[in-house]
């Protein structure tokens, strides 16, 4: 990426304003990507003086700032203690230490990176985003959200609910990219499925949720017809990761065993 | 754009582009310890430490390191000796081009966690690759170094 | 011994540690202008036009090259002895490209950003053309890769342009098609390997300025500086008395550096602008603009009795060389020289097959050339048919591998591009190496299988392998000693330390020699200037070849050292007494520091100074059994590798710790083939995986245990009884982990890496037969 500016906001209002400015203005997490763009970019906008670097734990819910590095994510306890660890987990398995050291909640979020290995586990327990101009919404409605207007990421809020939790990486090598990654949650009884890296961005398999969760009991075999539900309804494909047929097959077992774990 | 850095406890002044990037500025400085590997933060060879934590310098743009503290294997001299000495004993020495980088990433383990088990060794250095020496001797080599400091 | 098969630390290591200054680009001059290439975006086009103009105007550009700034004189890139095996099809620049990555201009600036500029600026125009994409389709083909006149091989290796050939080749012994007649039990399957990356971390680097005295020199990270000394000669006919070529600190090569890569750019550029250059390589030109491993297929046939004695191998390759025909014959031989003599007791064995021409990024030297490909086609067939015969695959081995003091007619056949020697195998510990790997890896116990429950099952899986050590007759190495006051030693070699340890081990030979220790032998290596004439690191040779005439240096500088000393205290030499401290005759003694004093300072002055060379008539092999155990998840495919087990015969380890790290590189590196290095192109000739986030090699977490041990063995030829062993560790794992997983799941994979996705596709394509 060619930048040709830099521009250290002072406040969200000075980011947001500069932001605007341009249509090749952009703001930079950790800019762990930035390389592999060809883009030329007018002025590269650092949040870093802003202040959004905390987490904070209220009685209700963990909120995490935008500026907030992955691994500041994955080492913080009150996390590690809620959903049996999955949001950790799953950022632990993304790249290197010093890889997450570097790229922020922010830049992770809003990329919407269909392999992220951060979304499929937010999703999967009840995850809200608070942007500066559009306010607060759920993570799902943001990942659906689809619009021009460019707006600033400030927090996640995390609610802290009562979950159990599964989460599980499919991936070929240590540093890899996730083939398929599945979350499962068990929320005081709720169930939710959530299949990322289809290759495309993690979704909610609506109908095997709203199937599982009408069952009075889930056997084996309710079991089976959730994960068989979910990948049919959820779009699988084909890349150089894996075939759409290998990733149906992964998703099942997982989804099952991801099941059989937050019920057991 | 000028940036302040404290490199090894030393003050320096870089006159930099905006997308230049850590890696190149501080080779440009004859910071030879921080190796070119693959260019998208996927090996490891280039890392040096910010406020003491390891990040990626091939990734960092060097503007983000303004007023900050970055230690490369150049300002733990000692320690690098020390690993050294395992690395010969246990024949963990290959190319060496990964050494430097591995050593102020095993530094940055040691800060942070306390009898790491053979487990956290390998996903603490995960991001870590070397091509020449499977992997193992290098393992053995930071247990007894480790062990050391006990 | 009291040097020579000790542990002792590299003598290097902890200067790298300490990140001192050491590898090409550290020695780069300050202000290099920076070549930069552009890059073909057509698998095959023609230069129709090209226009440098606003190139050359932008401010920074110092020059732009063409096809037009080079006589049209063809030469191989492939870093061989001369004449070179690989046909001369290869020009600096040209007016055809030939695969997406191809060089069709270089421009040097002052920097990178302005390089990078210059490069966008360059105007070609360019007649694309119907590229060779499938290699399997590519002999006869009526679209040709190569048309130029002026190509040509050296000597026939069955270069033919006019039919996509780069080589061609064919053996027999024996009548195969009778003893495939007479078999009871006959196994054929087809297998492909994939073009394997080396993934070096240290990129290609090489620099050039002229010095004071008018010479070219250049800094290279390269395996073999005197031969890219002769290249550049021969290429840009320039005299060789002008050229320096220094090997500083390689930061790995595995074969990736054998061949040259930047040095006719920065070697053109700095003799055009008389300043220093620099290029270095990108990960993504590593990848996609260097080469990597020849892709084959193998259409192999065995045929054996019904109790399981091995009668036929009847083999077919096709080999795909890429767009330029580095190591073609070389790579191909190999893939049956170094593996099919492990069953000697064969009555016939054919090896024929062509090496092809495509679109394709080059294939070129990569550690374990040829044998990785052919040890996987026949190591994993022997299980097919062991399976067939329902004989224990290890007990198949025991009655029907070579032994020692055996020998095979292949080795007398076939060499590495030219005809072989006649061996046999004084030291051979097979037997042992099989027998100790089964006992650690429990295979009695073990084999094929156990369920572990929760969908896992455990399997374990077997090969043996062999390579060589140095190609006899070719491969010459020299060795220089020199006595320095004080009493220590220069040793100056021209074996090219890529990261494997040579200059420790050498040195360890040297001191063991001497008599001395290893602190007083001050290695210098791999500098066309300074250091004597040798091949290279590559065909696993220094250890052996040069290692030799290292060995031969120090027992010349010994007995010189002892002649001097018998002129101090008139005696004869055989009088003399010499520990490599004191020497002694009767009453009188005198030490090694003071001799040495006396020589440069006072009496009967002289420098003592020896080069001894070598080459080797033979080539003796080092021998491995690999046996893995595996844990598989039949749900998904997945695998663990719980343990990797090798016992290897290298003869004398002369490090015992370096040589376990080139067993254990080795290892992992064939891990990463057999498992997960895919090598992936779009249907327009693009290499996909062409990063290190694409292109996966093995992180620590994929190694769980390496059990590395080696045999007692000595051989003769070898200095100390050593034989090679930096390409013996790569070769068996491809099998033996397609055996593991056919032992564990009952499914063959025959494509490489063996994938979850391939072995989850397959076992459900084996459940749906079943039912």
């Amino acid at each position: 990426m060619e930048i040709v500016n830099y521009f250290k906001a002072k406040t969200v209002e000075e980011a947001y304003k500069k932001l605007q400015e341009d249509p090749s203005n952009l703001i930079i997490g950790g800019g762990a990507w930035l390389r592999l763009s060809s883009k030329t970019v007018n002025t590269a906008i650092d949040l870093e003086y802003v202040g959004l670097n905390q987490i904070k734990e209220t009685e209700n819910s963990i909120e995490i700032d935008a500026y907030v590095t992955l691994r500041e994510v994955e080492k913080n306890e009150a996390l590690s203690n809620l959903f049996s660890g999955i949001v950790n987990k799953g950022i632990s398995g993304i790249m290197g230490v010093a890889l997450r050291n570097l790229v922020t909640v922010g830049g992770s979020v809003v990329g919407k990176y269909s392999f992220s290995d951060f979304i499929t586990p937010l999703l999967a327990v009840n995850t809200e985003v608070v942007l500066y101009k559009a306010g607060r919404m759920s993570l799902e409605d943001f990942l659906k959200l689809r619009t021009k207007e460019k707006d600033i990421l400030l927090k996640i809020i995390i609610q802290k609910e009562e979950v159990l939790g599964y989460y599980y990486k499919m991936k070929k090598t240590g540093l890899d990219f996730a083939v398929v990654n599945v979350g499962v949650t068990n929320t005081l009884g709720h169930l939710k499925i959530v299949v990322g890296a289809r290759p495309s961005l993690a979704a909610f398999a609506v109908k095997a949720m709203d199937y599982v969760n009408n069952q009075e009991t889930v056997t084996d075999e309710v079991i089976e017809e959730t994960a068989n539900i979910a990948i049919n309804e959820l779009k699988f494909s084909t890349n150089s990761k894996a075939s759409k047929e290998y990733r149906i097959e992964l998703a099942k077992v997982y989804i099952r065993r991801g099941l059989k774990e937050v019920t057991k | 754009m000028k940036i302040y850095i404290e490199v090894n406890g030393q003050k320096k002044v870089y006159d930099v582009a905006p997308d230049e990037y850590l890696l190149d500025t501080l080779r440009e400085d004859n910071f030879y310890s921080i190796k070119r590997g693959c260019d998208n933060s996927s090996c490891g060879v280039c890392t040096v430490l910010m406020d003491g934590k390891a990040v990626q310098s091939c990734t960092l743009l060097s503007v983000k390191a303004d007023g900050h503290k970055i230690t490369t294997i150049e300002g733990y001299q000692d320690e690098a000796k020390k690993l050294s000495e395992h690395f010969g004993h246990q024949g963990a020495d290959q190319c060496g081009y990964c050494n430097s980088s591995l050593a102020l990433t095993v530094h940055a383990m040691k800060d942070e966690i306390v009898k790491p088990t053979n487990k956290d060794i390998k996903e603490y250095l995960v991001g870590n690759l070397c091509r020449c020496t499977g992997y193992e001797a290098q393992h053995r080599a930071i247990k007894l170094c480790l062990e050391d400091d006990e | 011994m009291k040097v020579v098969n000790h542990a002792l630390p590299s003598i290097d290591g902890k200067g790298l540690m300490m990140g001192k200054k050491a590898y090409t680009d550290d020695l780069s001059e300050p202000k290099s202008l920076i070549v930069k290439v552009l890059r073909s975006p057509h698998p095959y086009a023609k230069i129709v036009k090209i226009d440098t103009a606003k190139a050359e105007a932008l401010d920074g550009v110092e020059l732009v090259l063409t096809y037009k700034d080079f006589d049209r004189r063809p030469f191989t890139r492939a870093g061989q002895g001369y004449p070179e095996p690989s046909p001369h099809d290869k020009f600096v620049l040209d007016n055809y490209v030939r695969y997406i990555g191809d060089e069709a201009a270089a421009v040097a600036a002052i920097d990178v950003k302005t390089a990078e500029k210059a490069l966008k600026l360059i105007e070609i125009e360019y007649e694309v053309l119907e590229p060779v994409l499938d290699f399997e389709t590519a002999f006869e083909n009526e679209i040709l890769v190569h048309t130029e006149p002026e190509i040509h091989d050296m000597f026939p290796i069955g270069f033919d342009p006019k039919k996509n050939l780069a080589a061609s080749y064919h053996m027999h012994v024996g009548d195969v098609t009778k003893s495939l007649e007479e078999s009871e039990v006959i196994i054929e399957e087809s297998f492909y390997t994939q073009a394997q990356a080396h993934v070096m971390l240290e990129p290609h680097n090489v620099n050039a300025r002229v010095d004071y005295q008018g010479r070219l020199v250049i800094y290279s990270s390269t395996q073999t500086p005197i031969h890219v000394r002769r290249i550049i000669s021969q290429a840009l006919d320039y005299p060789l008395s002008k050229i320096r070529v220094i090997k500083p600190r390689v930061g790995g090569g595995f074969g990736g550096k054998q061949a040259i890569h930047g040095e006719m750019f920065v070697a053109t550029v700095t003799l055009k602008t008389g300043k220093p250059s620099k290029m270095m390589y990108t990960r993504k030109e590593v990848f996609e603009s260097s080469y990597s491993r020849h892709p084959m297929r193998f259409d192999i046939k065995l045929g054996s009795t019904k109790d399981g004695v091995l009668k036929a191998i009847d083999c077919w390759v096709v080999s795909d060389t890429g767009a330029y025909g580095e190591h073609a014959l070389t790579v191909f031989m190999v893939a049956a020289a170094k593996v099919f003599p492990l069953y000697n007791k064969v009555d016939s064995v054919r090896f024929h097959g062509n090496v092809v021409y495509t679109n394709h990024t080059p294939a070129g030297a990569y550690r374990g050339y040829g044998a990785i490909q052919g040890n996987f086609a026949l190591e994993s067939s022997i299980d097919m048919l062991c399976h067939k015969l329902k004989i224990d695959p290890v007990e198949f081995r025991q009655k029907n591998m070579i032994k020692e003091t055996e020998t095979s007619p292949i080795f007398k056949i076939m060499g590495e591009g030219t005809e072989g020697i006649e061996m046999f195998m004084e030291s051979c510990k097979l037997d042992y190496c099989v027998k100790r790997g089964s006992e650690l890896v429990k295979w009695k116990e073990k084999y094929p299988r156990k369920e572990l429950g929760n969908s896992k099952v455990k399997g374990v899986g077997m090969a043996i392998a062999m390579q060589g050590s140095g190609i006899p007759y070719i491969d010459m190495a020299a060795a220089t000693i020199k006595l320095n006051d004080d009493g220590f030693y220069n040793l100056m070699i021209g074996a090219t330390d890529i990261g494997q340890g040579s200059d420790t081990i050498l040195a360890q030979i040297a001191a063991e020699a001497l008599g001395t220790t290893l602190d007083k032998v001050i290695v210098y290596s791999s500098d066309t200037d300074l250091t004597p004439y040798d091949t290279g690191a590559y065909a696993s040779s220094t250890t052996y070849v040069s290692g030799n005439a290292v060995l031969k240096a120090g027992k010349e500088m010994r007995q010189m050292i002892i002649d001097e000393a018998a002129k101090v205290f008139e005696v004869n030499p055989e009088d003399v007494e010499y520990d490599g401290v004191v020497l002694k005759s009767k009453d009188k003694e005198i030490t090694l520091k003071d001799l040495s004093n006396r020589l440069f300072y006072n009496e009967d002055q002289k420098q003592l100074q020896i080069t001894s060379s070598y080459y080797g008539t033979k080539s003796p092999p080092p021998f491995m059994a690999g046996f893995v155990e595996i844990d598989v998840d039949k749900e998904t495919g997945e695998v663990d590798i719980i343990d990797y087990v090798s016992i290897v015969d290298c003869g004398t380890t002369i490090n015992p710790m370096l040589a376990k790290g080139q067993v254990e590189g080795g290892i992992v590196q064939g891990i990463g083939m057999a498992m997960y290095e895919e090598v992936l192109y779009t249907k327009k000739g693009k290499l996909v995986t062409n990063d290190m986030m694409n292109y996966r090699i093995p992180t620590r977490r994929e190694i769980n245990n390496l059990t590395t041990e080696f045999a007692d063995s000595y051989e003769e030829s070898g200095p100390y009884g050593a034989k090679s062993v930096g390409e013996i560790g790569i070769d068996t794992p491809p099998a033996a982990l397609a055996n593991a997983v056919y032992n564990a799941v009952g499914v063959r994979i025959t494509t490489l890496p063996i994938t979850p996705e391939k072995i989850l596709m397959a076992i459900k394509e084996k459940e749906k037969g079943e039912k």
